[in-house]
Formats: C-alpha cells, sequence, structure tokens
C-alpha cells in the first residue's frame, strides 16, 4: 500500500456559501437592507423585532420579516400583527437557518417582492452558536441580549459578537431590579468586537428605538 | 449542534472528490478549523462517525487543525496571534484590533489516500485506526 495526500482547500459550507453570496446580490440589486437577527431564546428578539417593524411601517417604509423557529408559528402571528408581511421557516430540529431555506421561503411569497422592500429582517433560530457559521445573505448581523442574560454573553459566544455587525441589548427596563452592569457589558462587547454599534432598548417603554431606527435609515440608504 | 450538518458536508465534499481517485481509500480528512468557527471539536468528531458511517469514507480519520485567531492592529499595523478568544486586542501594543485576518475558517485542507500497490489481493494491516473499514473495503 501507499499513501499520498491531495490537497482540497475546499469551505466546509461552501455550498452554503455560494447560495448566501447569491441571496447577497439579489438583495443588493434589490436595494433591500437584510438583516439576521442572532440570540438565545428567550432574549426578546420577536417583541423587538415587532416594535420595529410598526415603527417602519408608521414611517412608510416597506418591511417585511422571515422568522426561524424549530416548530409552531407562533411568532409569525404575533409579529404579522404589525401589519408587514411575515413568514415562518420551520427547521423542524435543525439549530439555525441556512441560506438555502431563506431562499426557498423567498420563492412563492405572496404580496412580497424584493424590489418592493426597504428592508428584510430574518429572525434566526433562538441559538448563540451554530447560526455565526451560516451566512444568510444579510448585509447586516445583529447579536442581541437581554440584561437577564448576564454581562458576560459576548465572552461565552465570542463567535457570534465578533462576527456581528451590530449589538442591541434588550429589556433595559429590567436592568435595575436585574443588578445589571451596563459599563462590564460595554466592556465585554467592545473586547469581542471592537468597533460594533450598540443600542440598548426595550421593547416595554420603546426606549432606544429612535436611535435603532436611525441607524436602519442610515444604513438602507444607497451608497 | 450544528456539528451534525457539518460533518454530512464533509461527506458529501470528500466522497465527491474521492470519485475523482478510483480505487483509492480515503484514511484520512485534514480540516483547518478557526479557533472561532464555532465549532467543538468533540462533538464534530462524535458526528463524523455518524455521518460517514456506510459512506465510502466511513473509518477515515478526522484530522482538525485547530487556527488561532491573527487580528491586524489598526494602530501598530502588525498581524499577530492572539492567546485565545476572549479579547482582541494587539498584543504588541495593546489596541484593540477589530480586523481579523484568520480564525474563521471552516475548510478541508486535504485528505489522505491509500492506493493499492499493482496486484495487491491480500487485505493488510493499516496503521489506522479503522478496523471495520478494513474489513469493509480492502
Amino acid at each position: 500500500m501507499t499513501t499520498r495526500i491531495v490537497e482540497l482547500r475546499r469551505g466546509i459550507l461552501k455550498k452554503n456559501d455560494e447560495l448566501a453570496a447569491g441571496l447577497r446580490q439579489r438583495f443588493t440589486s434589490a436595494g433591500v437592507l437584510v438583516l439576521n437577527l442572532v440570540s438565545s431564546p428567550g432574549t426578546g428578539k420577536t417583541a423587538f423585532l415587532e416594535l420595529t417593524l410598526r415603527a417602519l411601517r408608521e414611517r412608510g417604509a416597506h418591511a417585511a420579516a422571515l422568522v426561524g423557529d424549530l416548530e409552531t408559528d407562533n411568532d409569525a402571528r404575533r409579529l404579522a400583527a404589525s401589519g408587514v408581511p411575515v413568514r415562518q421557516i420551520n427547521t423542524h430540529g435543525i439549530c439555525h437557518l441556512d441560506a438555502e431555506m431563506v431562499t426557498k421561503h423567498l420563492e412563492g411569497w405572496e404580496g412580497v417582492s424584493l424590489a418592493d422592500l426597504n428592508y428584510l429582517f430574518i429572525e434566526n433560530v433562538g441559538n448563540l452558536v451554530c447560526p455565526s457559521s451560516y451566512d444568510l445573505g444579510e448585509r447586516i448581523r445583529v447579536a442581541l441580549l437581554s440584561v437577564t442574560e448576564g454581562e458576560d454573553k459576548p465572552l461565552k459566544y465570542p463567535g457570534l459578537f465578533n462576527s456581528s455587525d451590530a449589538a442591541v441589548i434588550t429589556k433595559i427596563d429590567l436592568a435595575v431590579p436585574c443588578g445589571f452592569d451596563r459599563d462590564l457589558a460595554l466592556k465585554n462587547i467592545n473586547e469581542i468586537r471592537p468597533d460594533i454599534r450598540v443600542f440598548e432598548t426595550s421593547a416595554k417603554t420603546g426606549a432606544g428605538m429612535d436611535e435603532w431606527l436611525a441607524y436602519l435609515a442610515e444604513q438602507a440608504k444607497p451608497s | 449542534m450544528h456539528e451534525l450538518s457539518i460533518a454530512a458536508s464533509i461527506v458529501e465534499t470528500v466522497t465527491e472528490s474521492d470519485s475523482a481517485y478510483p480505487g483509492a481509500r480515503v484514511i484520512a480528512v485534514r480540516l483547518r478549523v478557526g479557533a472561532l468557527a464555532s465549532v467543538v471539536e468533540d462533538s464534530l468528531r462524535f458526528c463524523w462517525e455518524l455521518a460517514s458511517e456506510g459512506s465510502p469514507v466511513a473509518g477515515a480519520k478526522l484530522v482538525i487543525n485547530v487556527l488561532p485567531v491573527i487580528v491586524h492592529c489598526g494602530a501598530c499595523g502588525a498581524d499577530s496571534e492572539i492567546e485565545g478568544v476572549q479579547s482582541f486586542r494587539c498584543p504588541r501594543c495593546g489596541e484593540l484590533a477589530a480586523d481579523l485576518r484568520q480564525g474563521r475558517e471552516l475548510e478541508i485542507e486535504s485528505i489522505e489516500l491509500e492506493d493499492p500497490e499493482p496486484g495487491d489481493t491480500q487485505p493488510m494491516e493499516s496503521e489506522v485506526d479503522a478496523p471495520n473499514r478494513i474489513e469493509e473495503h480492502i
């Protein structure tokens, strides 16, 4: 027997990356700003998104959302109350969304044409690990953490926080009762991703939403 | 948790490449995995056994080369390896460094193939830690 080594140099998630690159191109030419929202289960992604969608609609912007969950369409139904098109992606046990799921769910989406949209939000499956490996063609990856989760979340999940473009701290109305150390949380985020934009928000009081919406508007401007 | 999907992708990619080398057997698959790739090594090894079972690459050894994070420092211009993944600071000047030059890789670097010698007919002991594979495929 003889052995030999054959170089492959191939990305393991090459298929996903290629599909994601195709999506990114489609999103760019349609002029739609796509955001991928990632957090643990229970951070308040859906409440935050609900508020965002309502506010965008009130401002006359066209937004839509794809919502990933293992099972149920509860979140899609909740978000649909904001009056924008929402489509549920059920992954049936898979812990993350991938570019193929996004591609499939963009097809035949009644009443939605990418060219007419200003914003498309993709709410990922609640998980801080696996979604960070899968590019969905988004322009902005948003990592969310709530004040109830502890200030060290960014240090525990550096893969996600380092690959994100924006961080949203949710439930700041609970910061005091939770003994949330704001300075420490901001320091930890900054250590993992030095140039990241951070928003401190509350879906209950609406705090921080103006700043977040201004950021969205600025990012959506054609460059 | 997504290690099973990753293992399945490796099996698929290697199996496709493997068809270019008829008669050869894949005895090892070498990966380059960045420290920030969000992949758990033990979990990937476990899933590799499951995902490769019954495939032409069953029994092949998974060799995982973990790559440390390398940052580019905007302040002093150096590219440096950082220790761990808890603080993205230039080890030379201490400034925060957001520009990543290495650390998110997730790729198959190479495969190791075993070719039968002309006239080889008898099963041979292999150094590879894959006893089932020897019975099934040689």
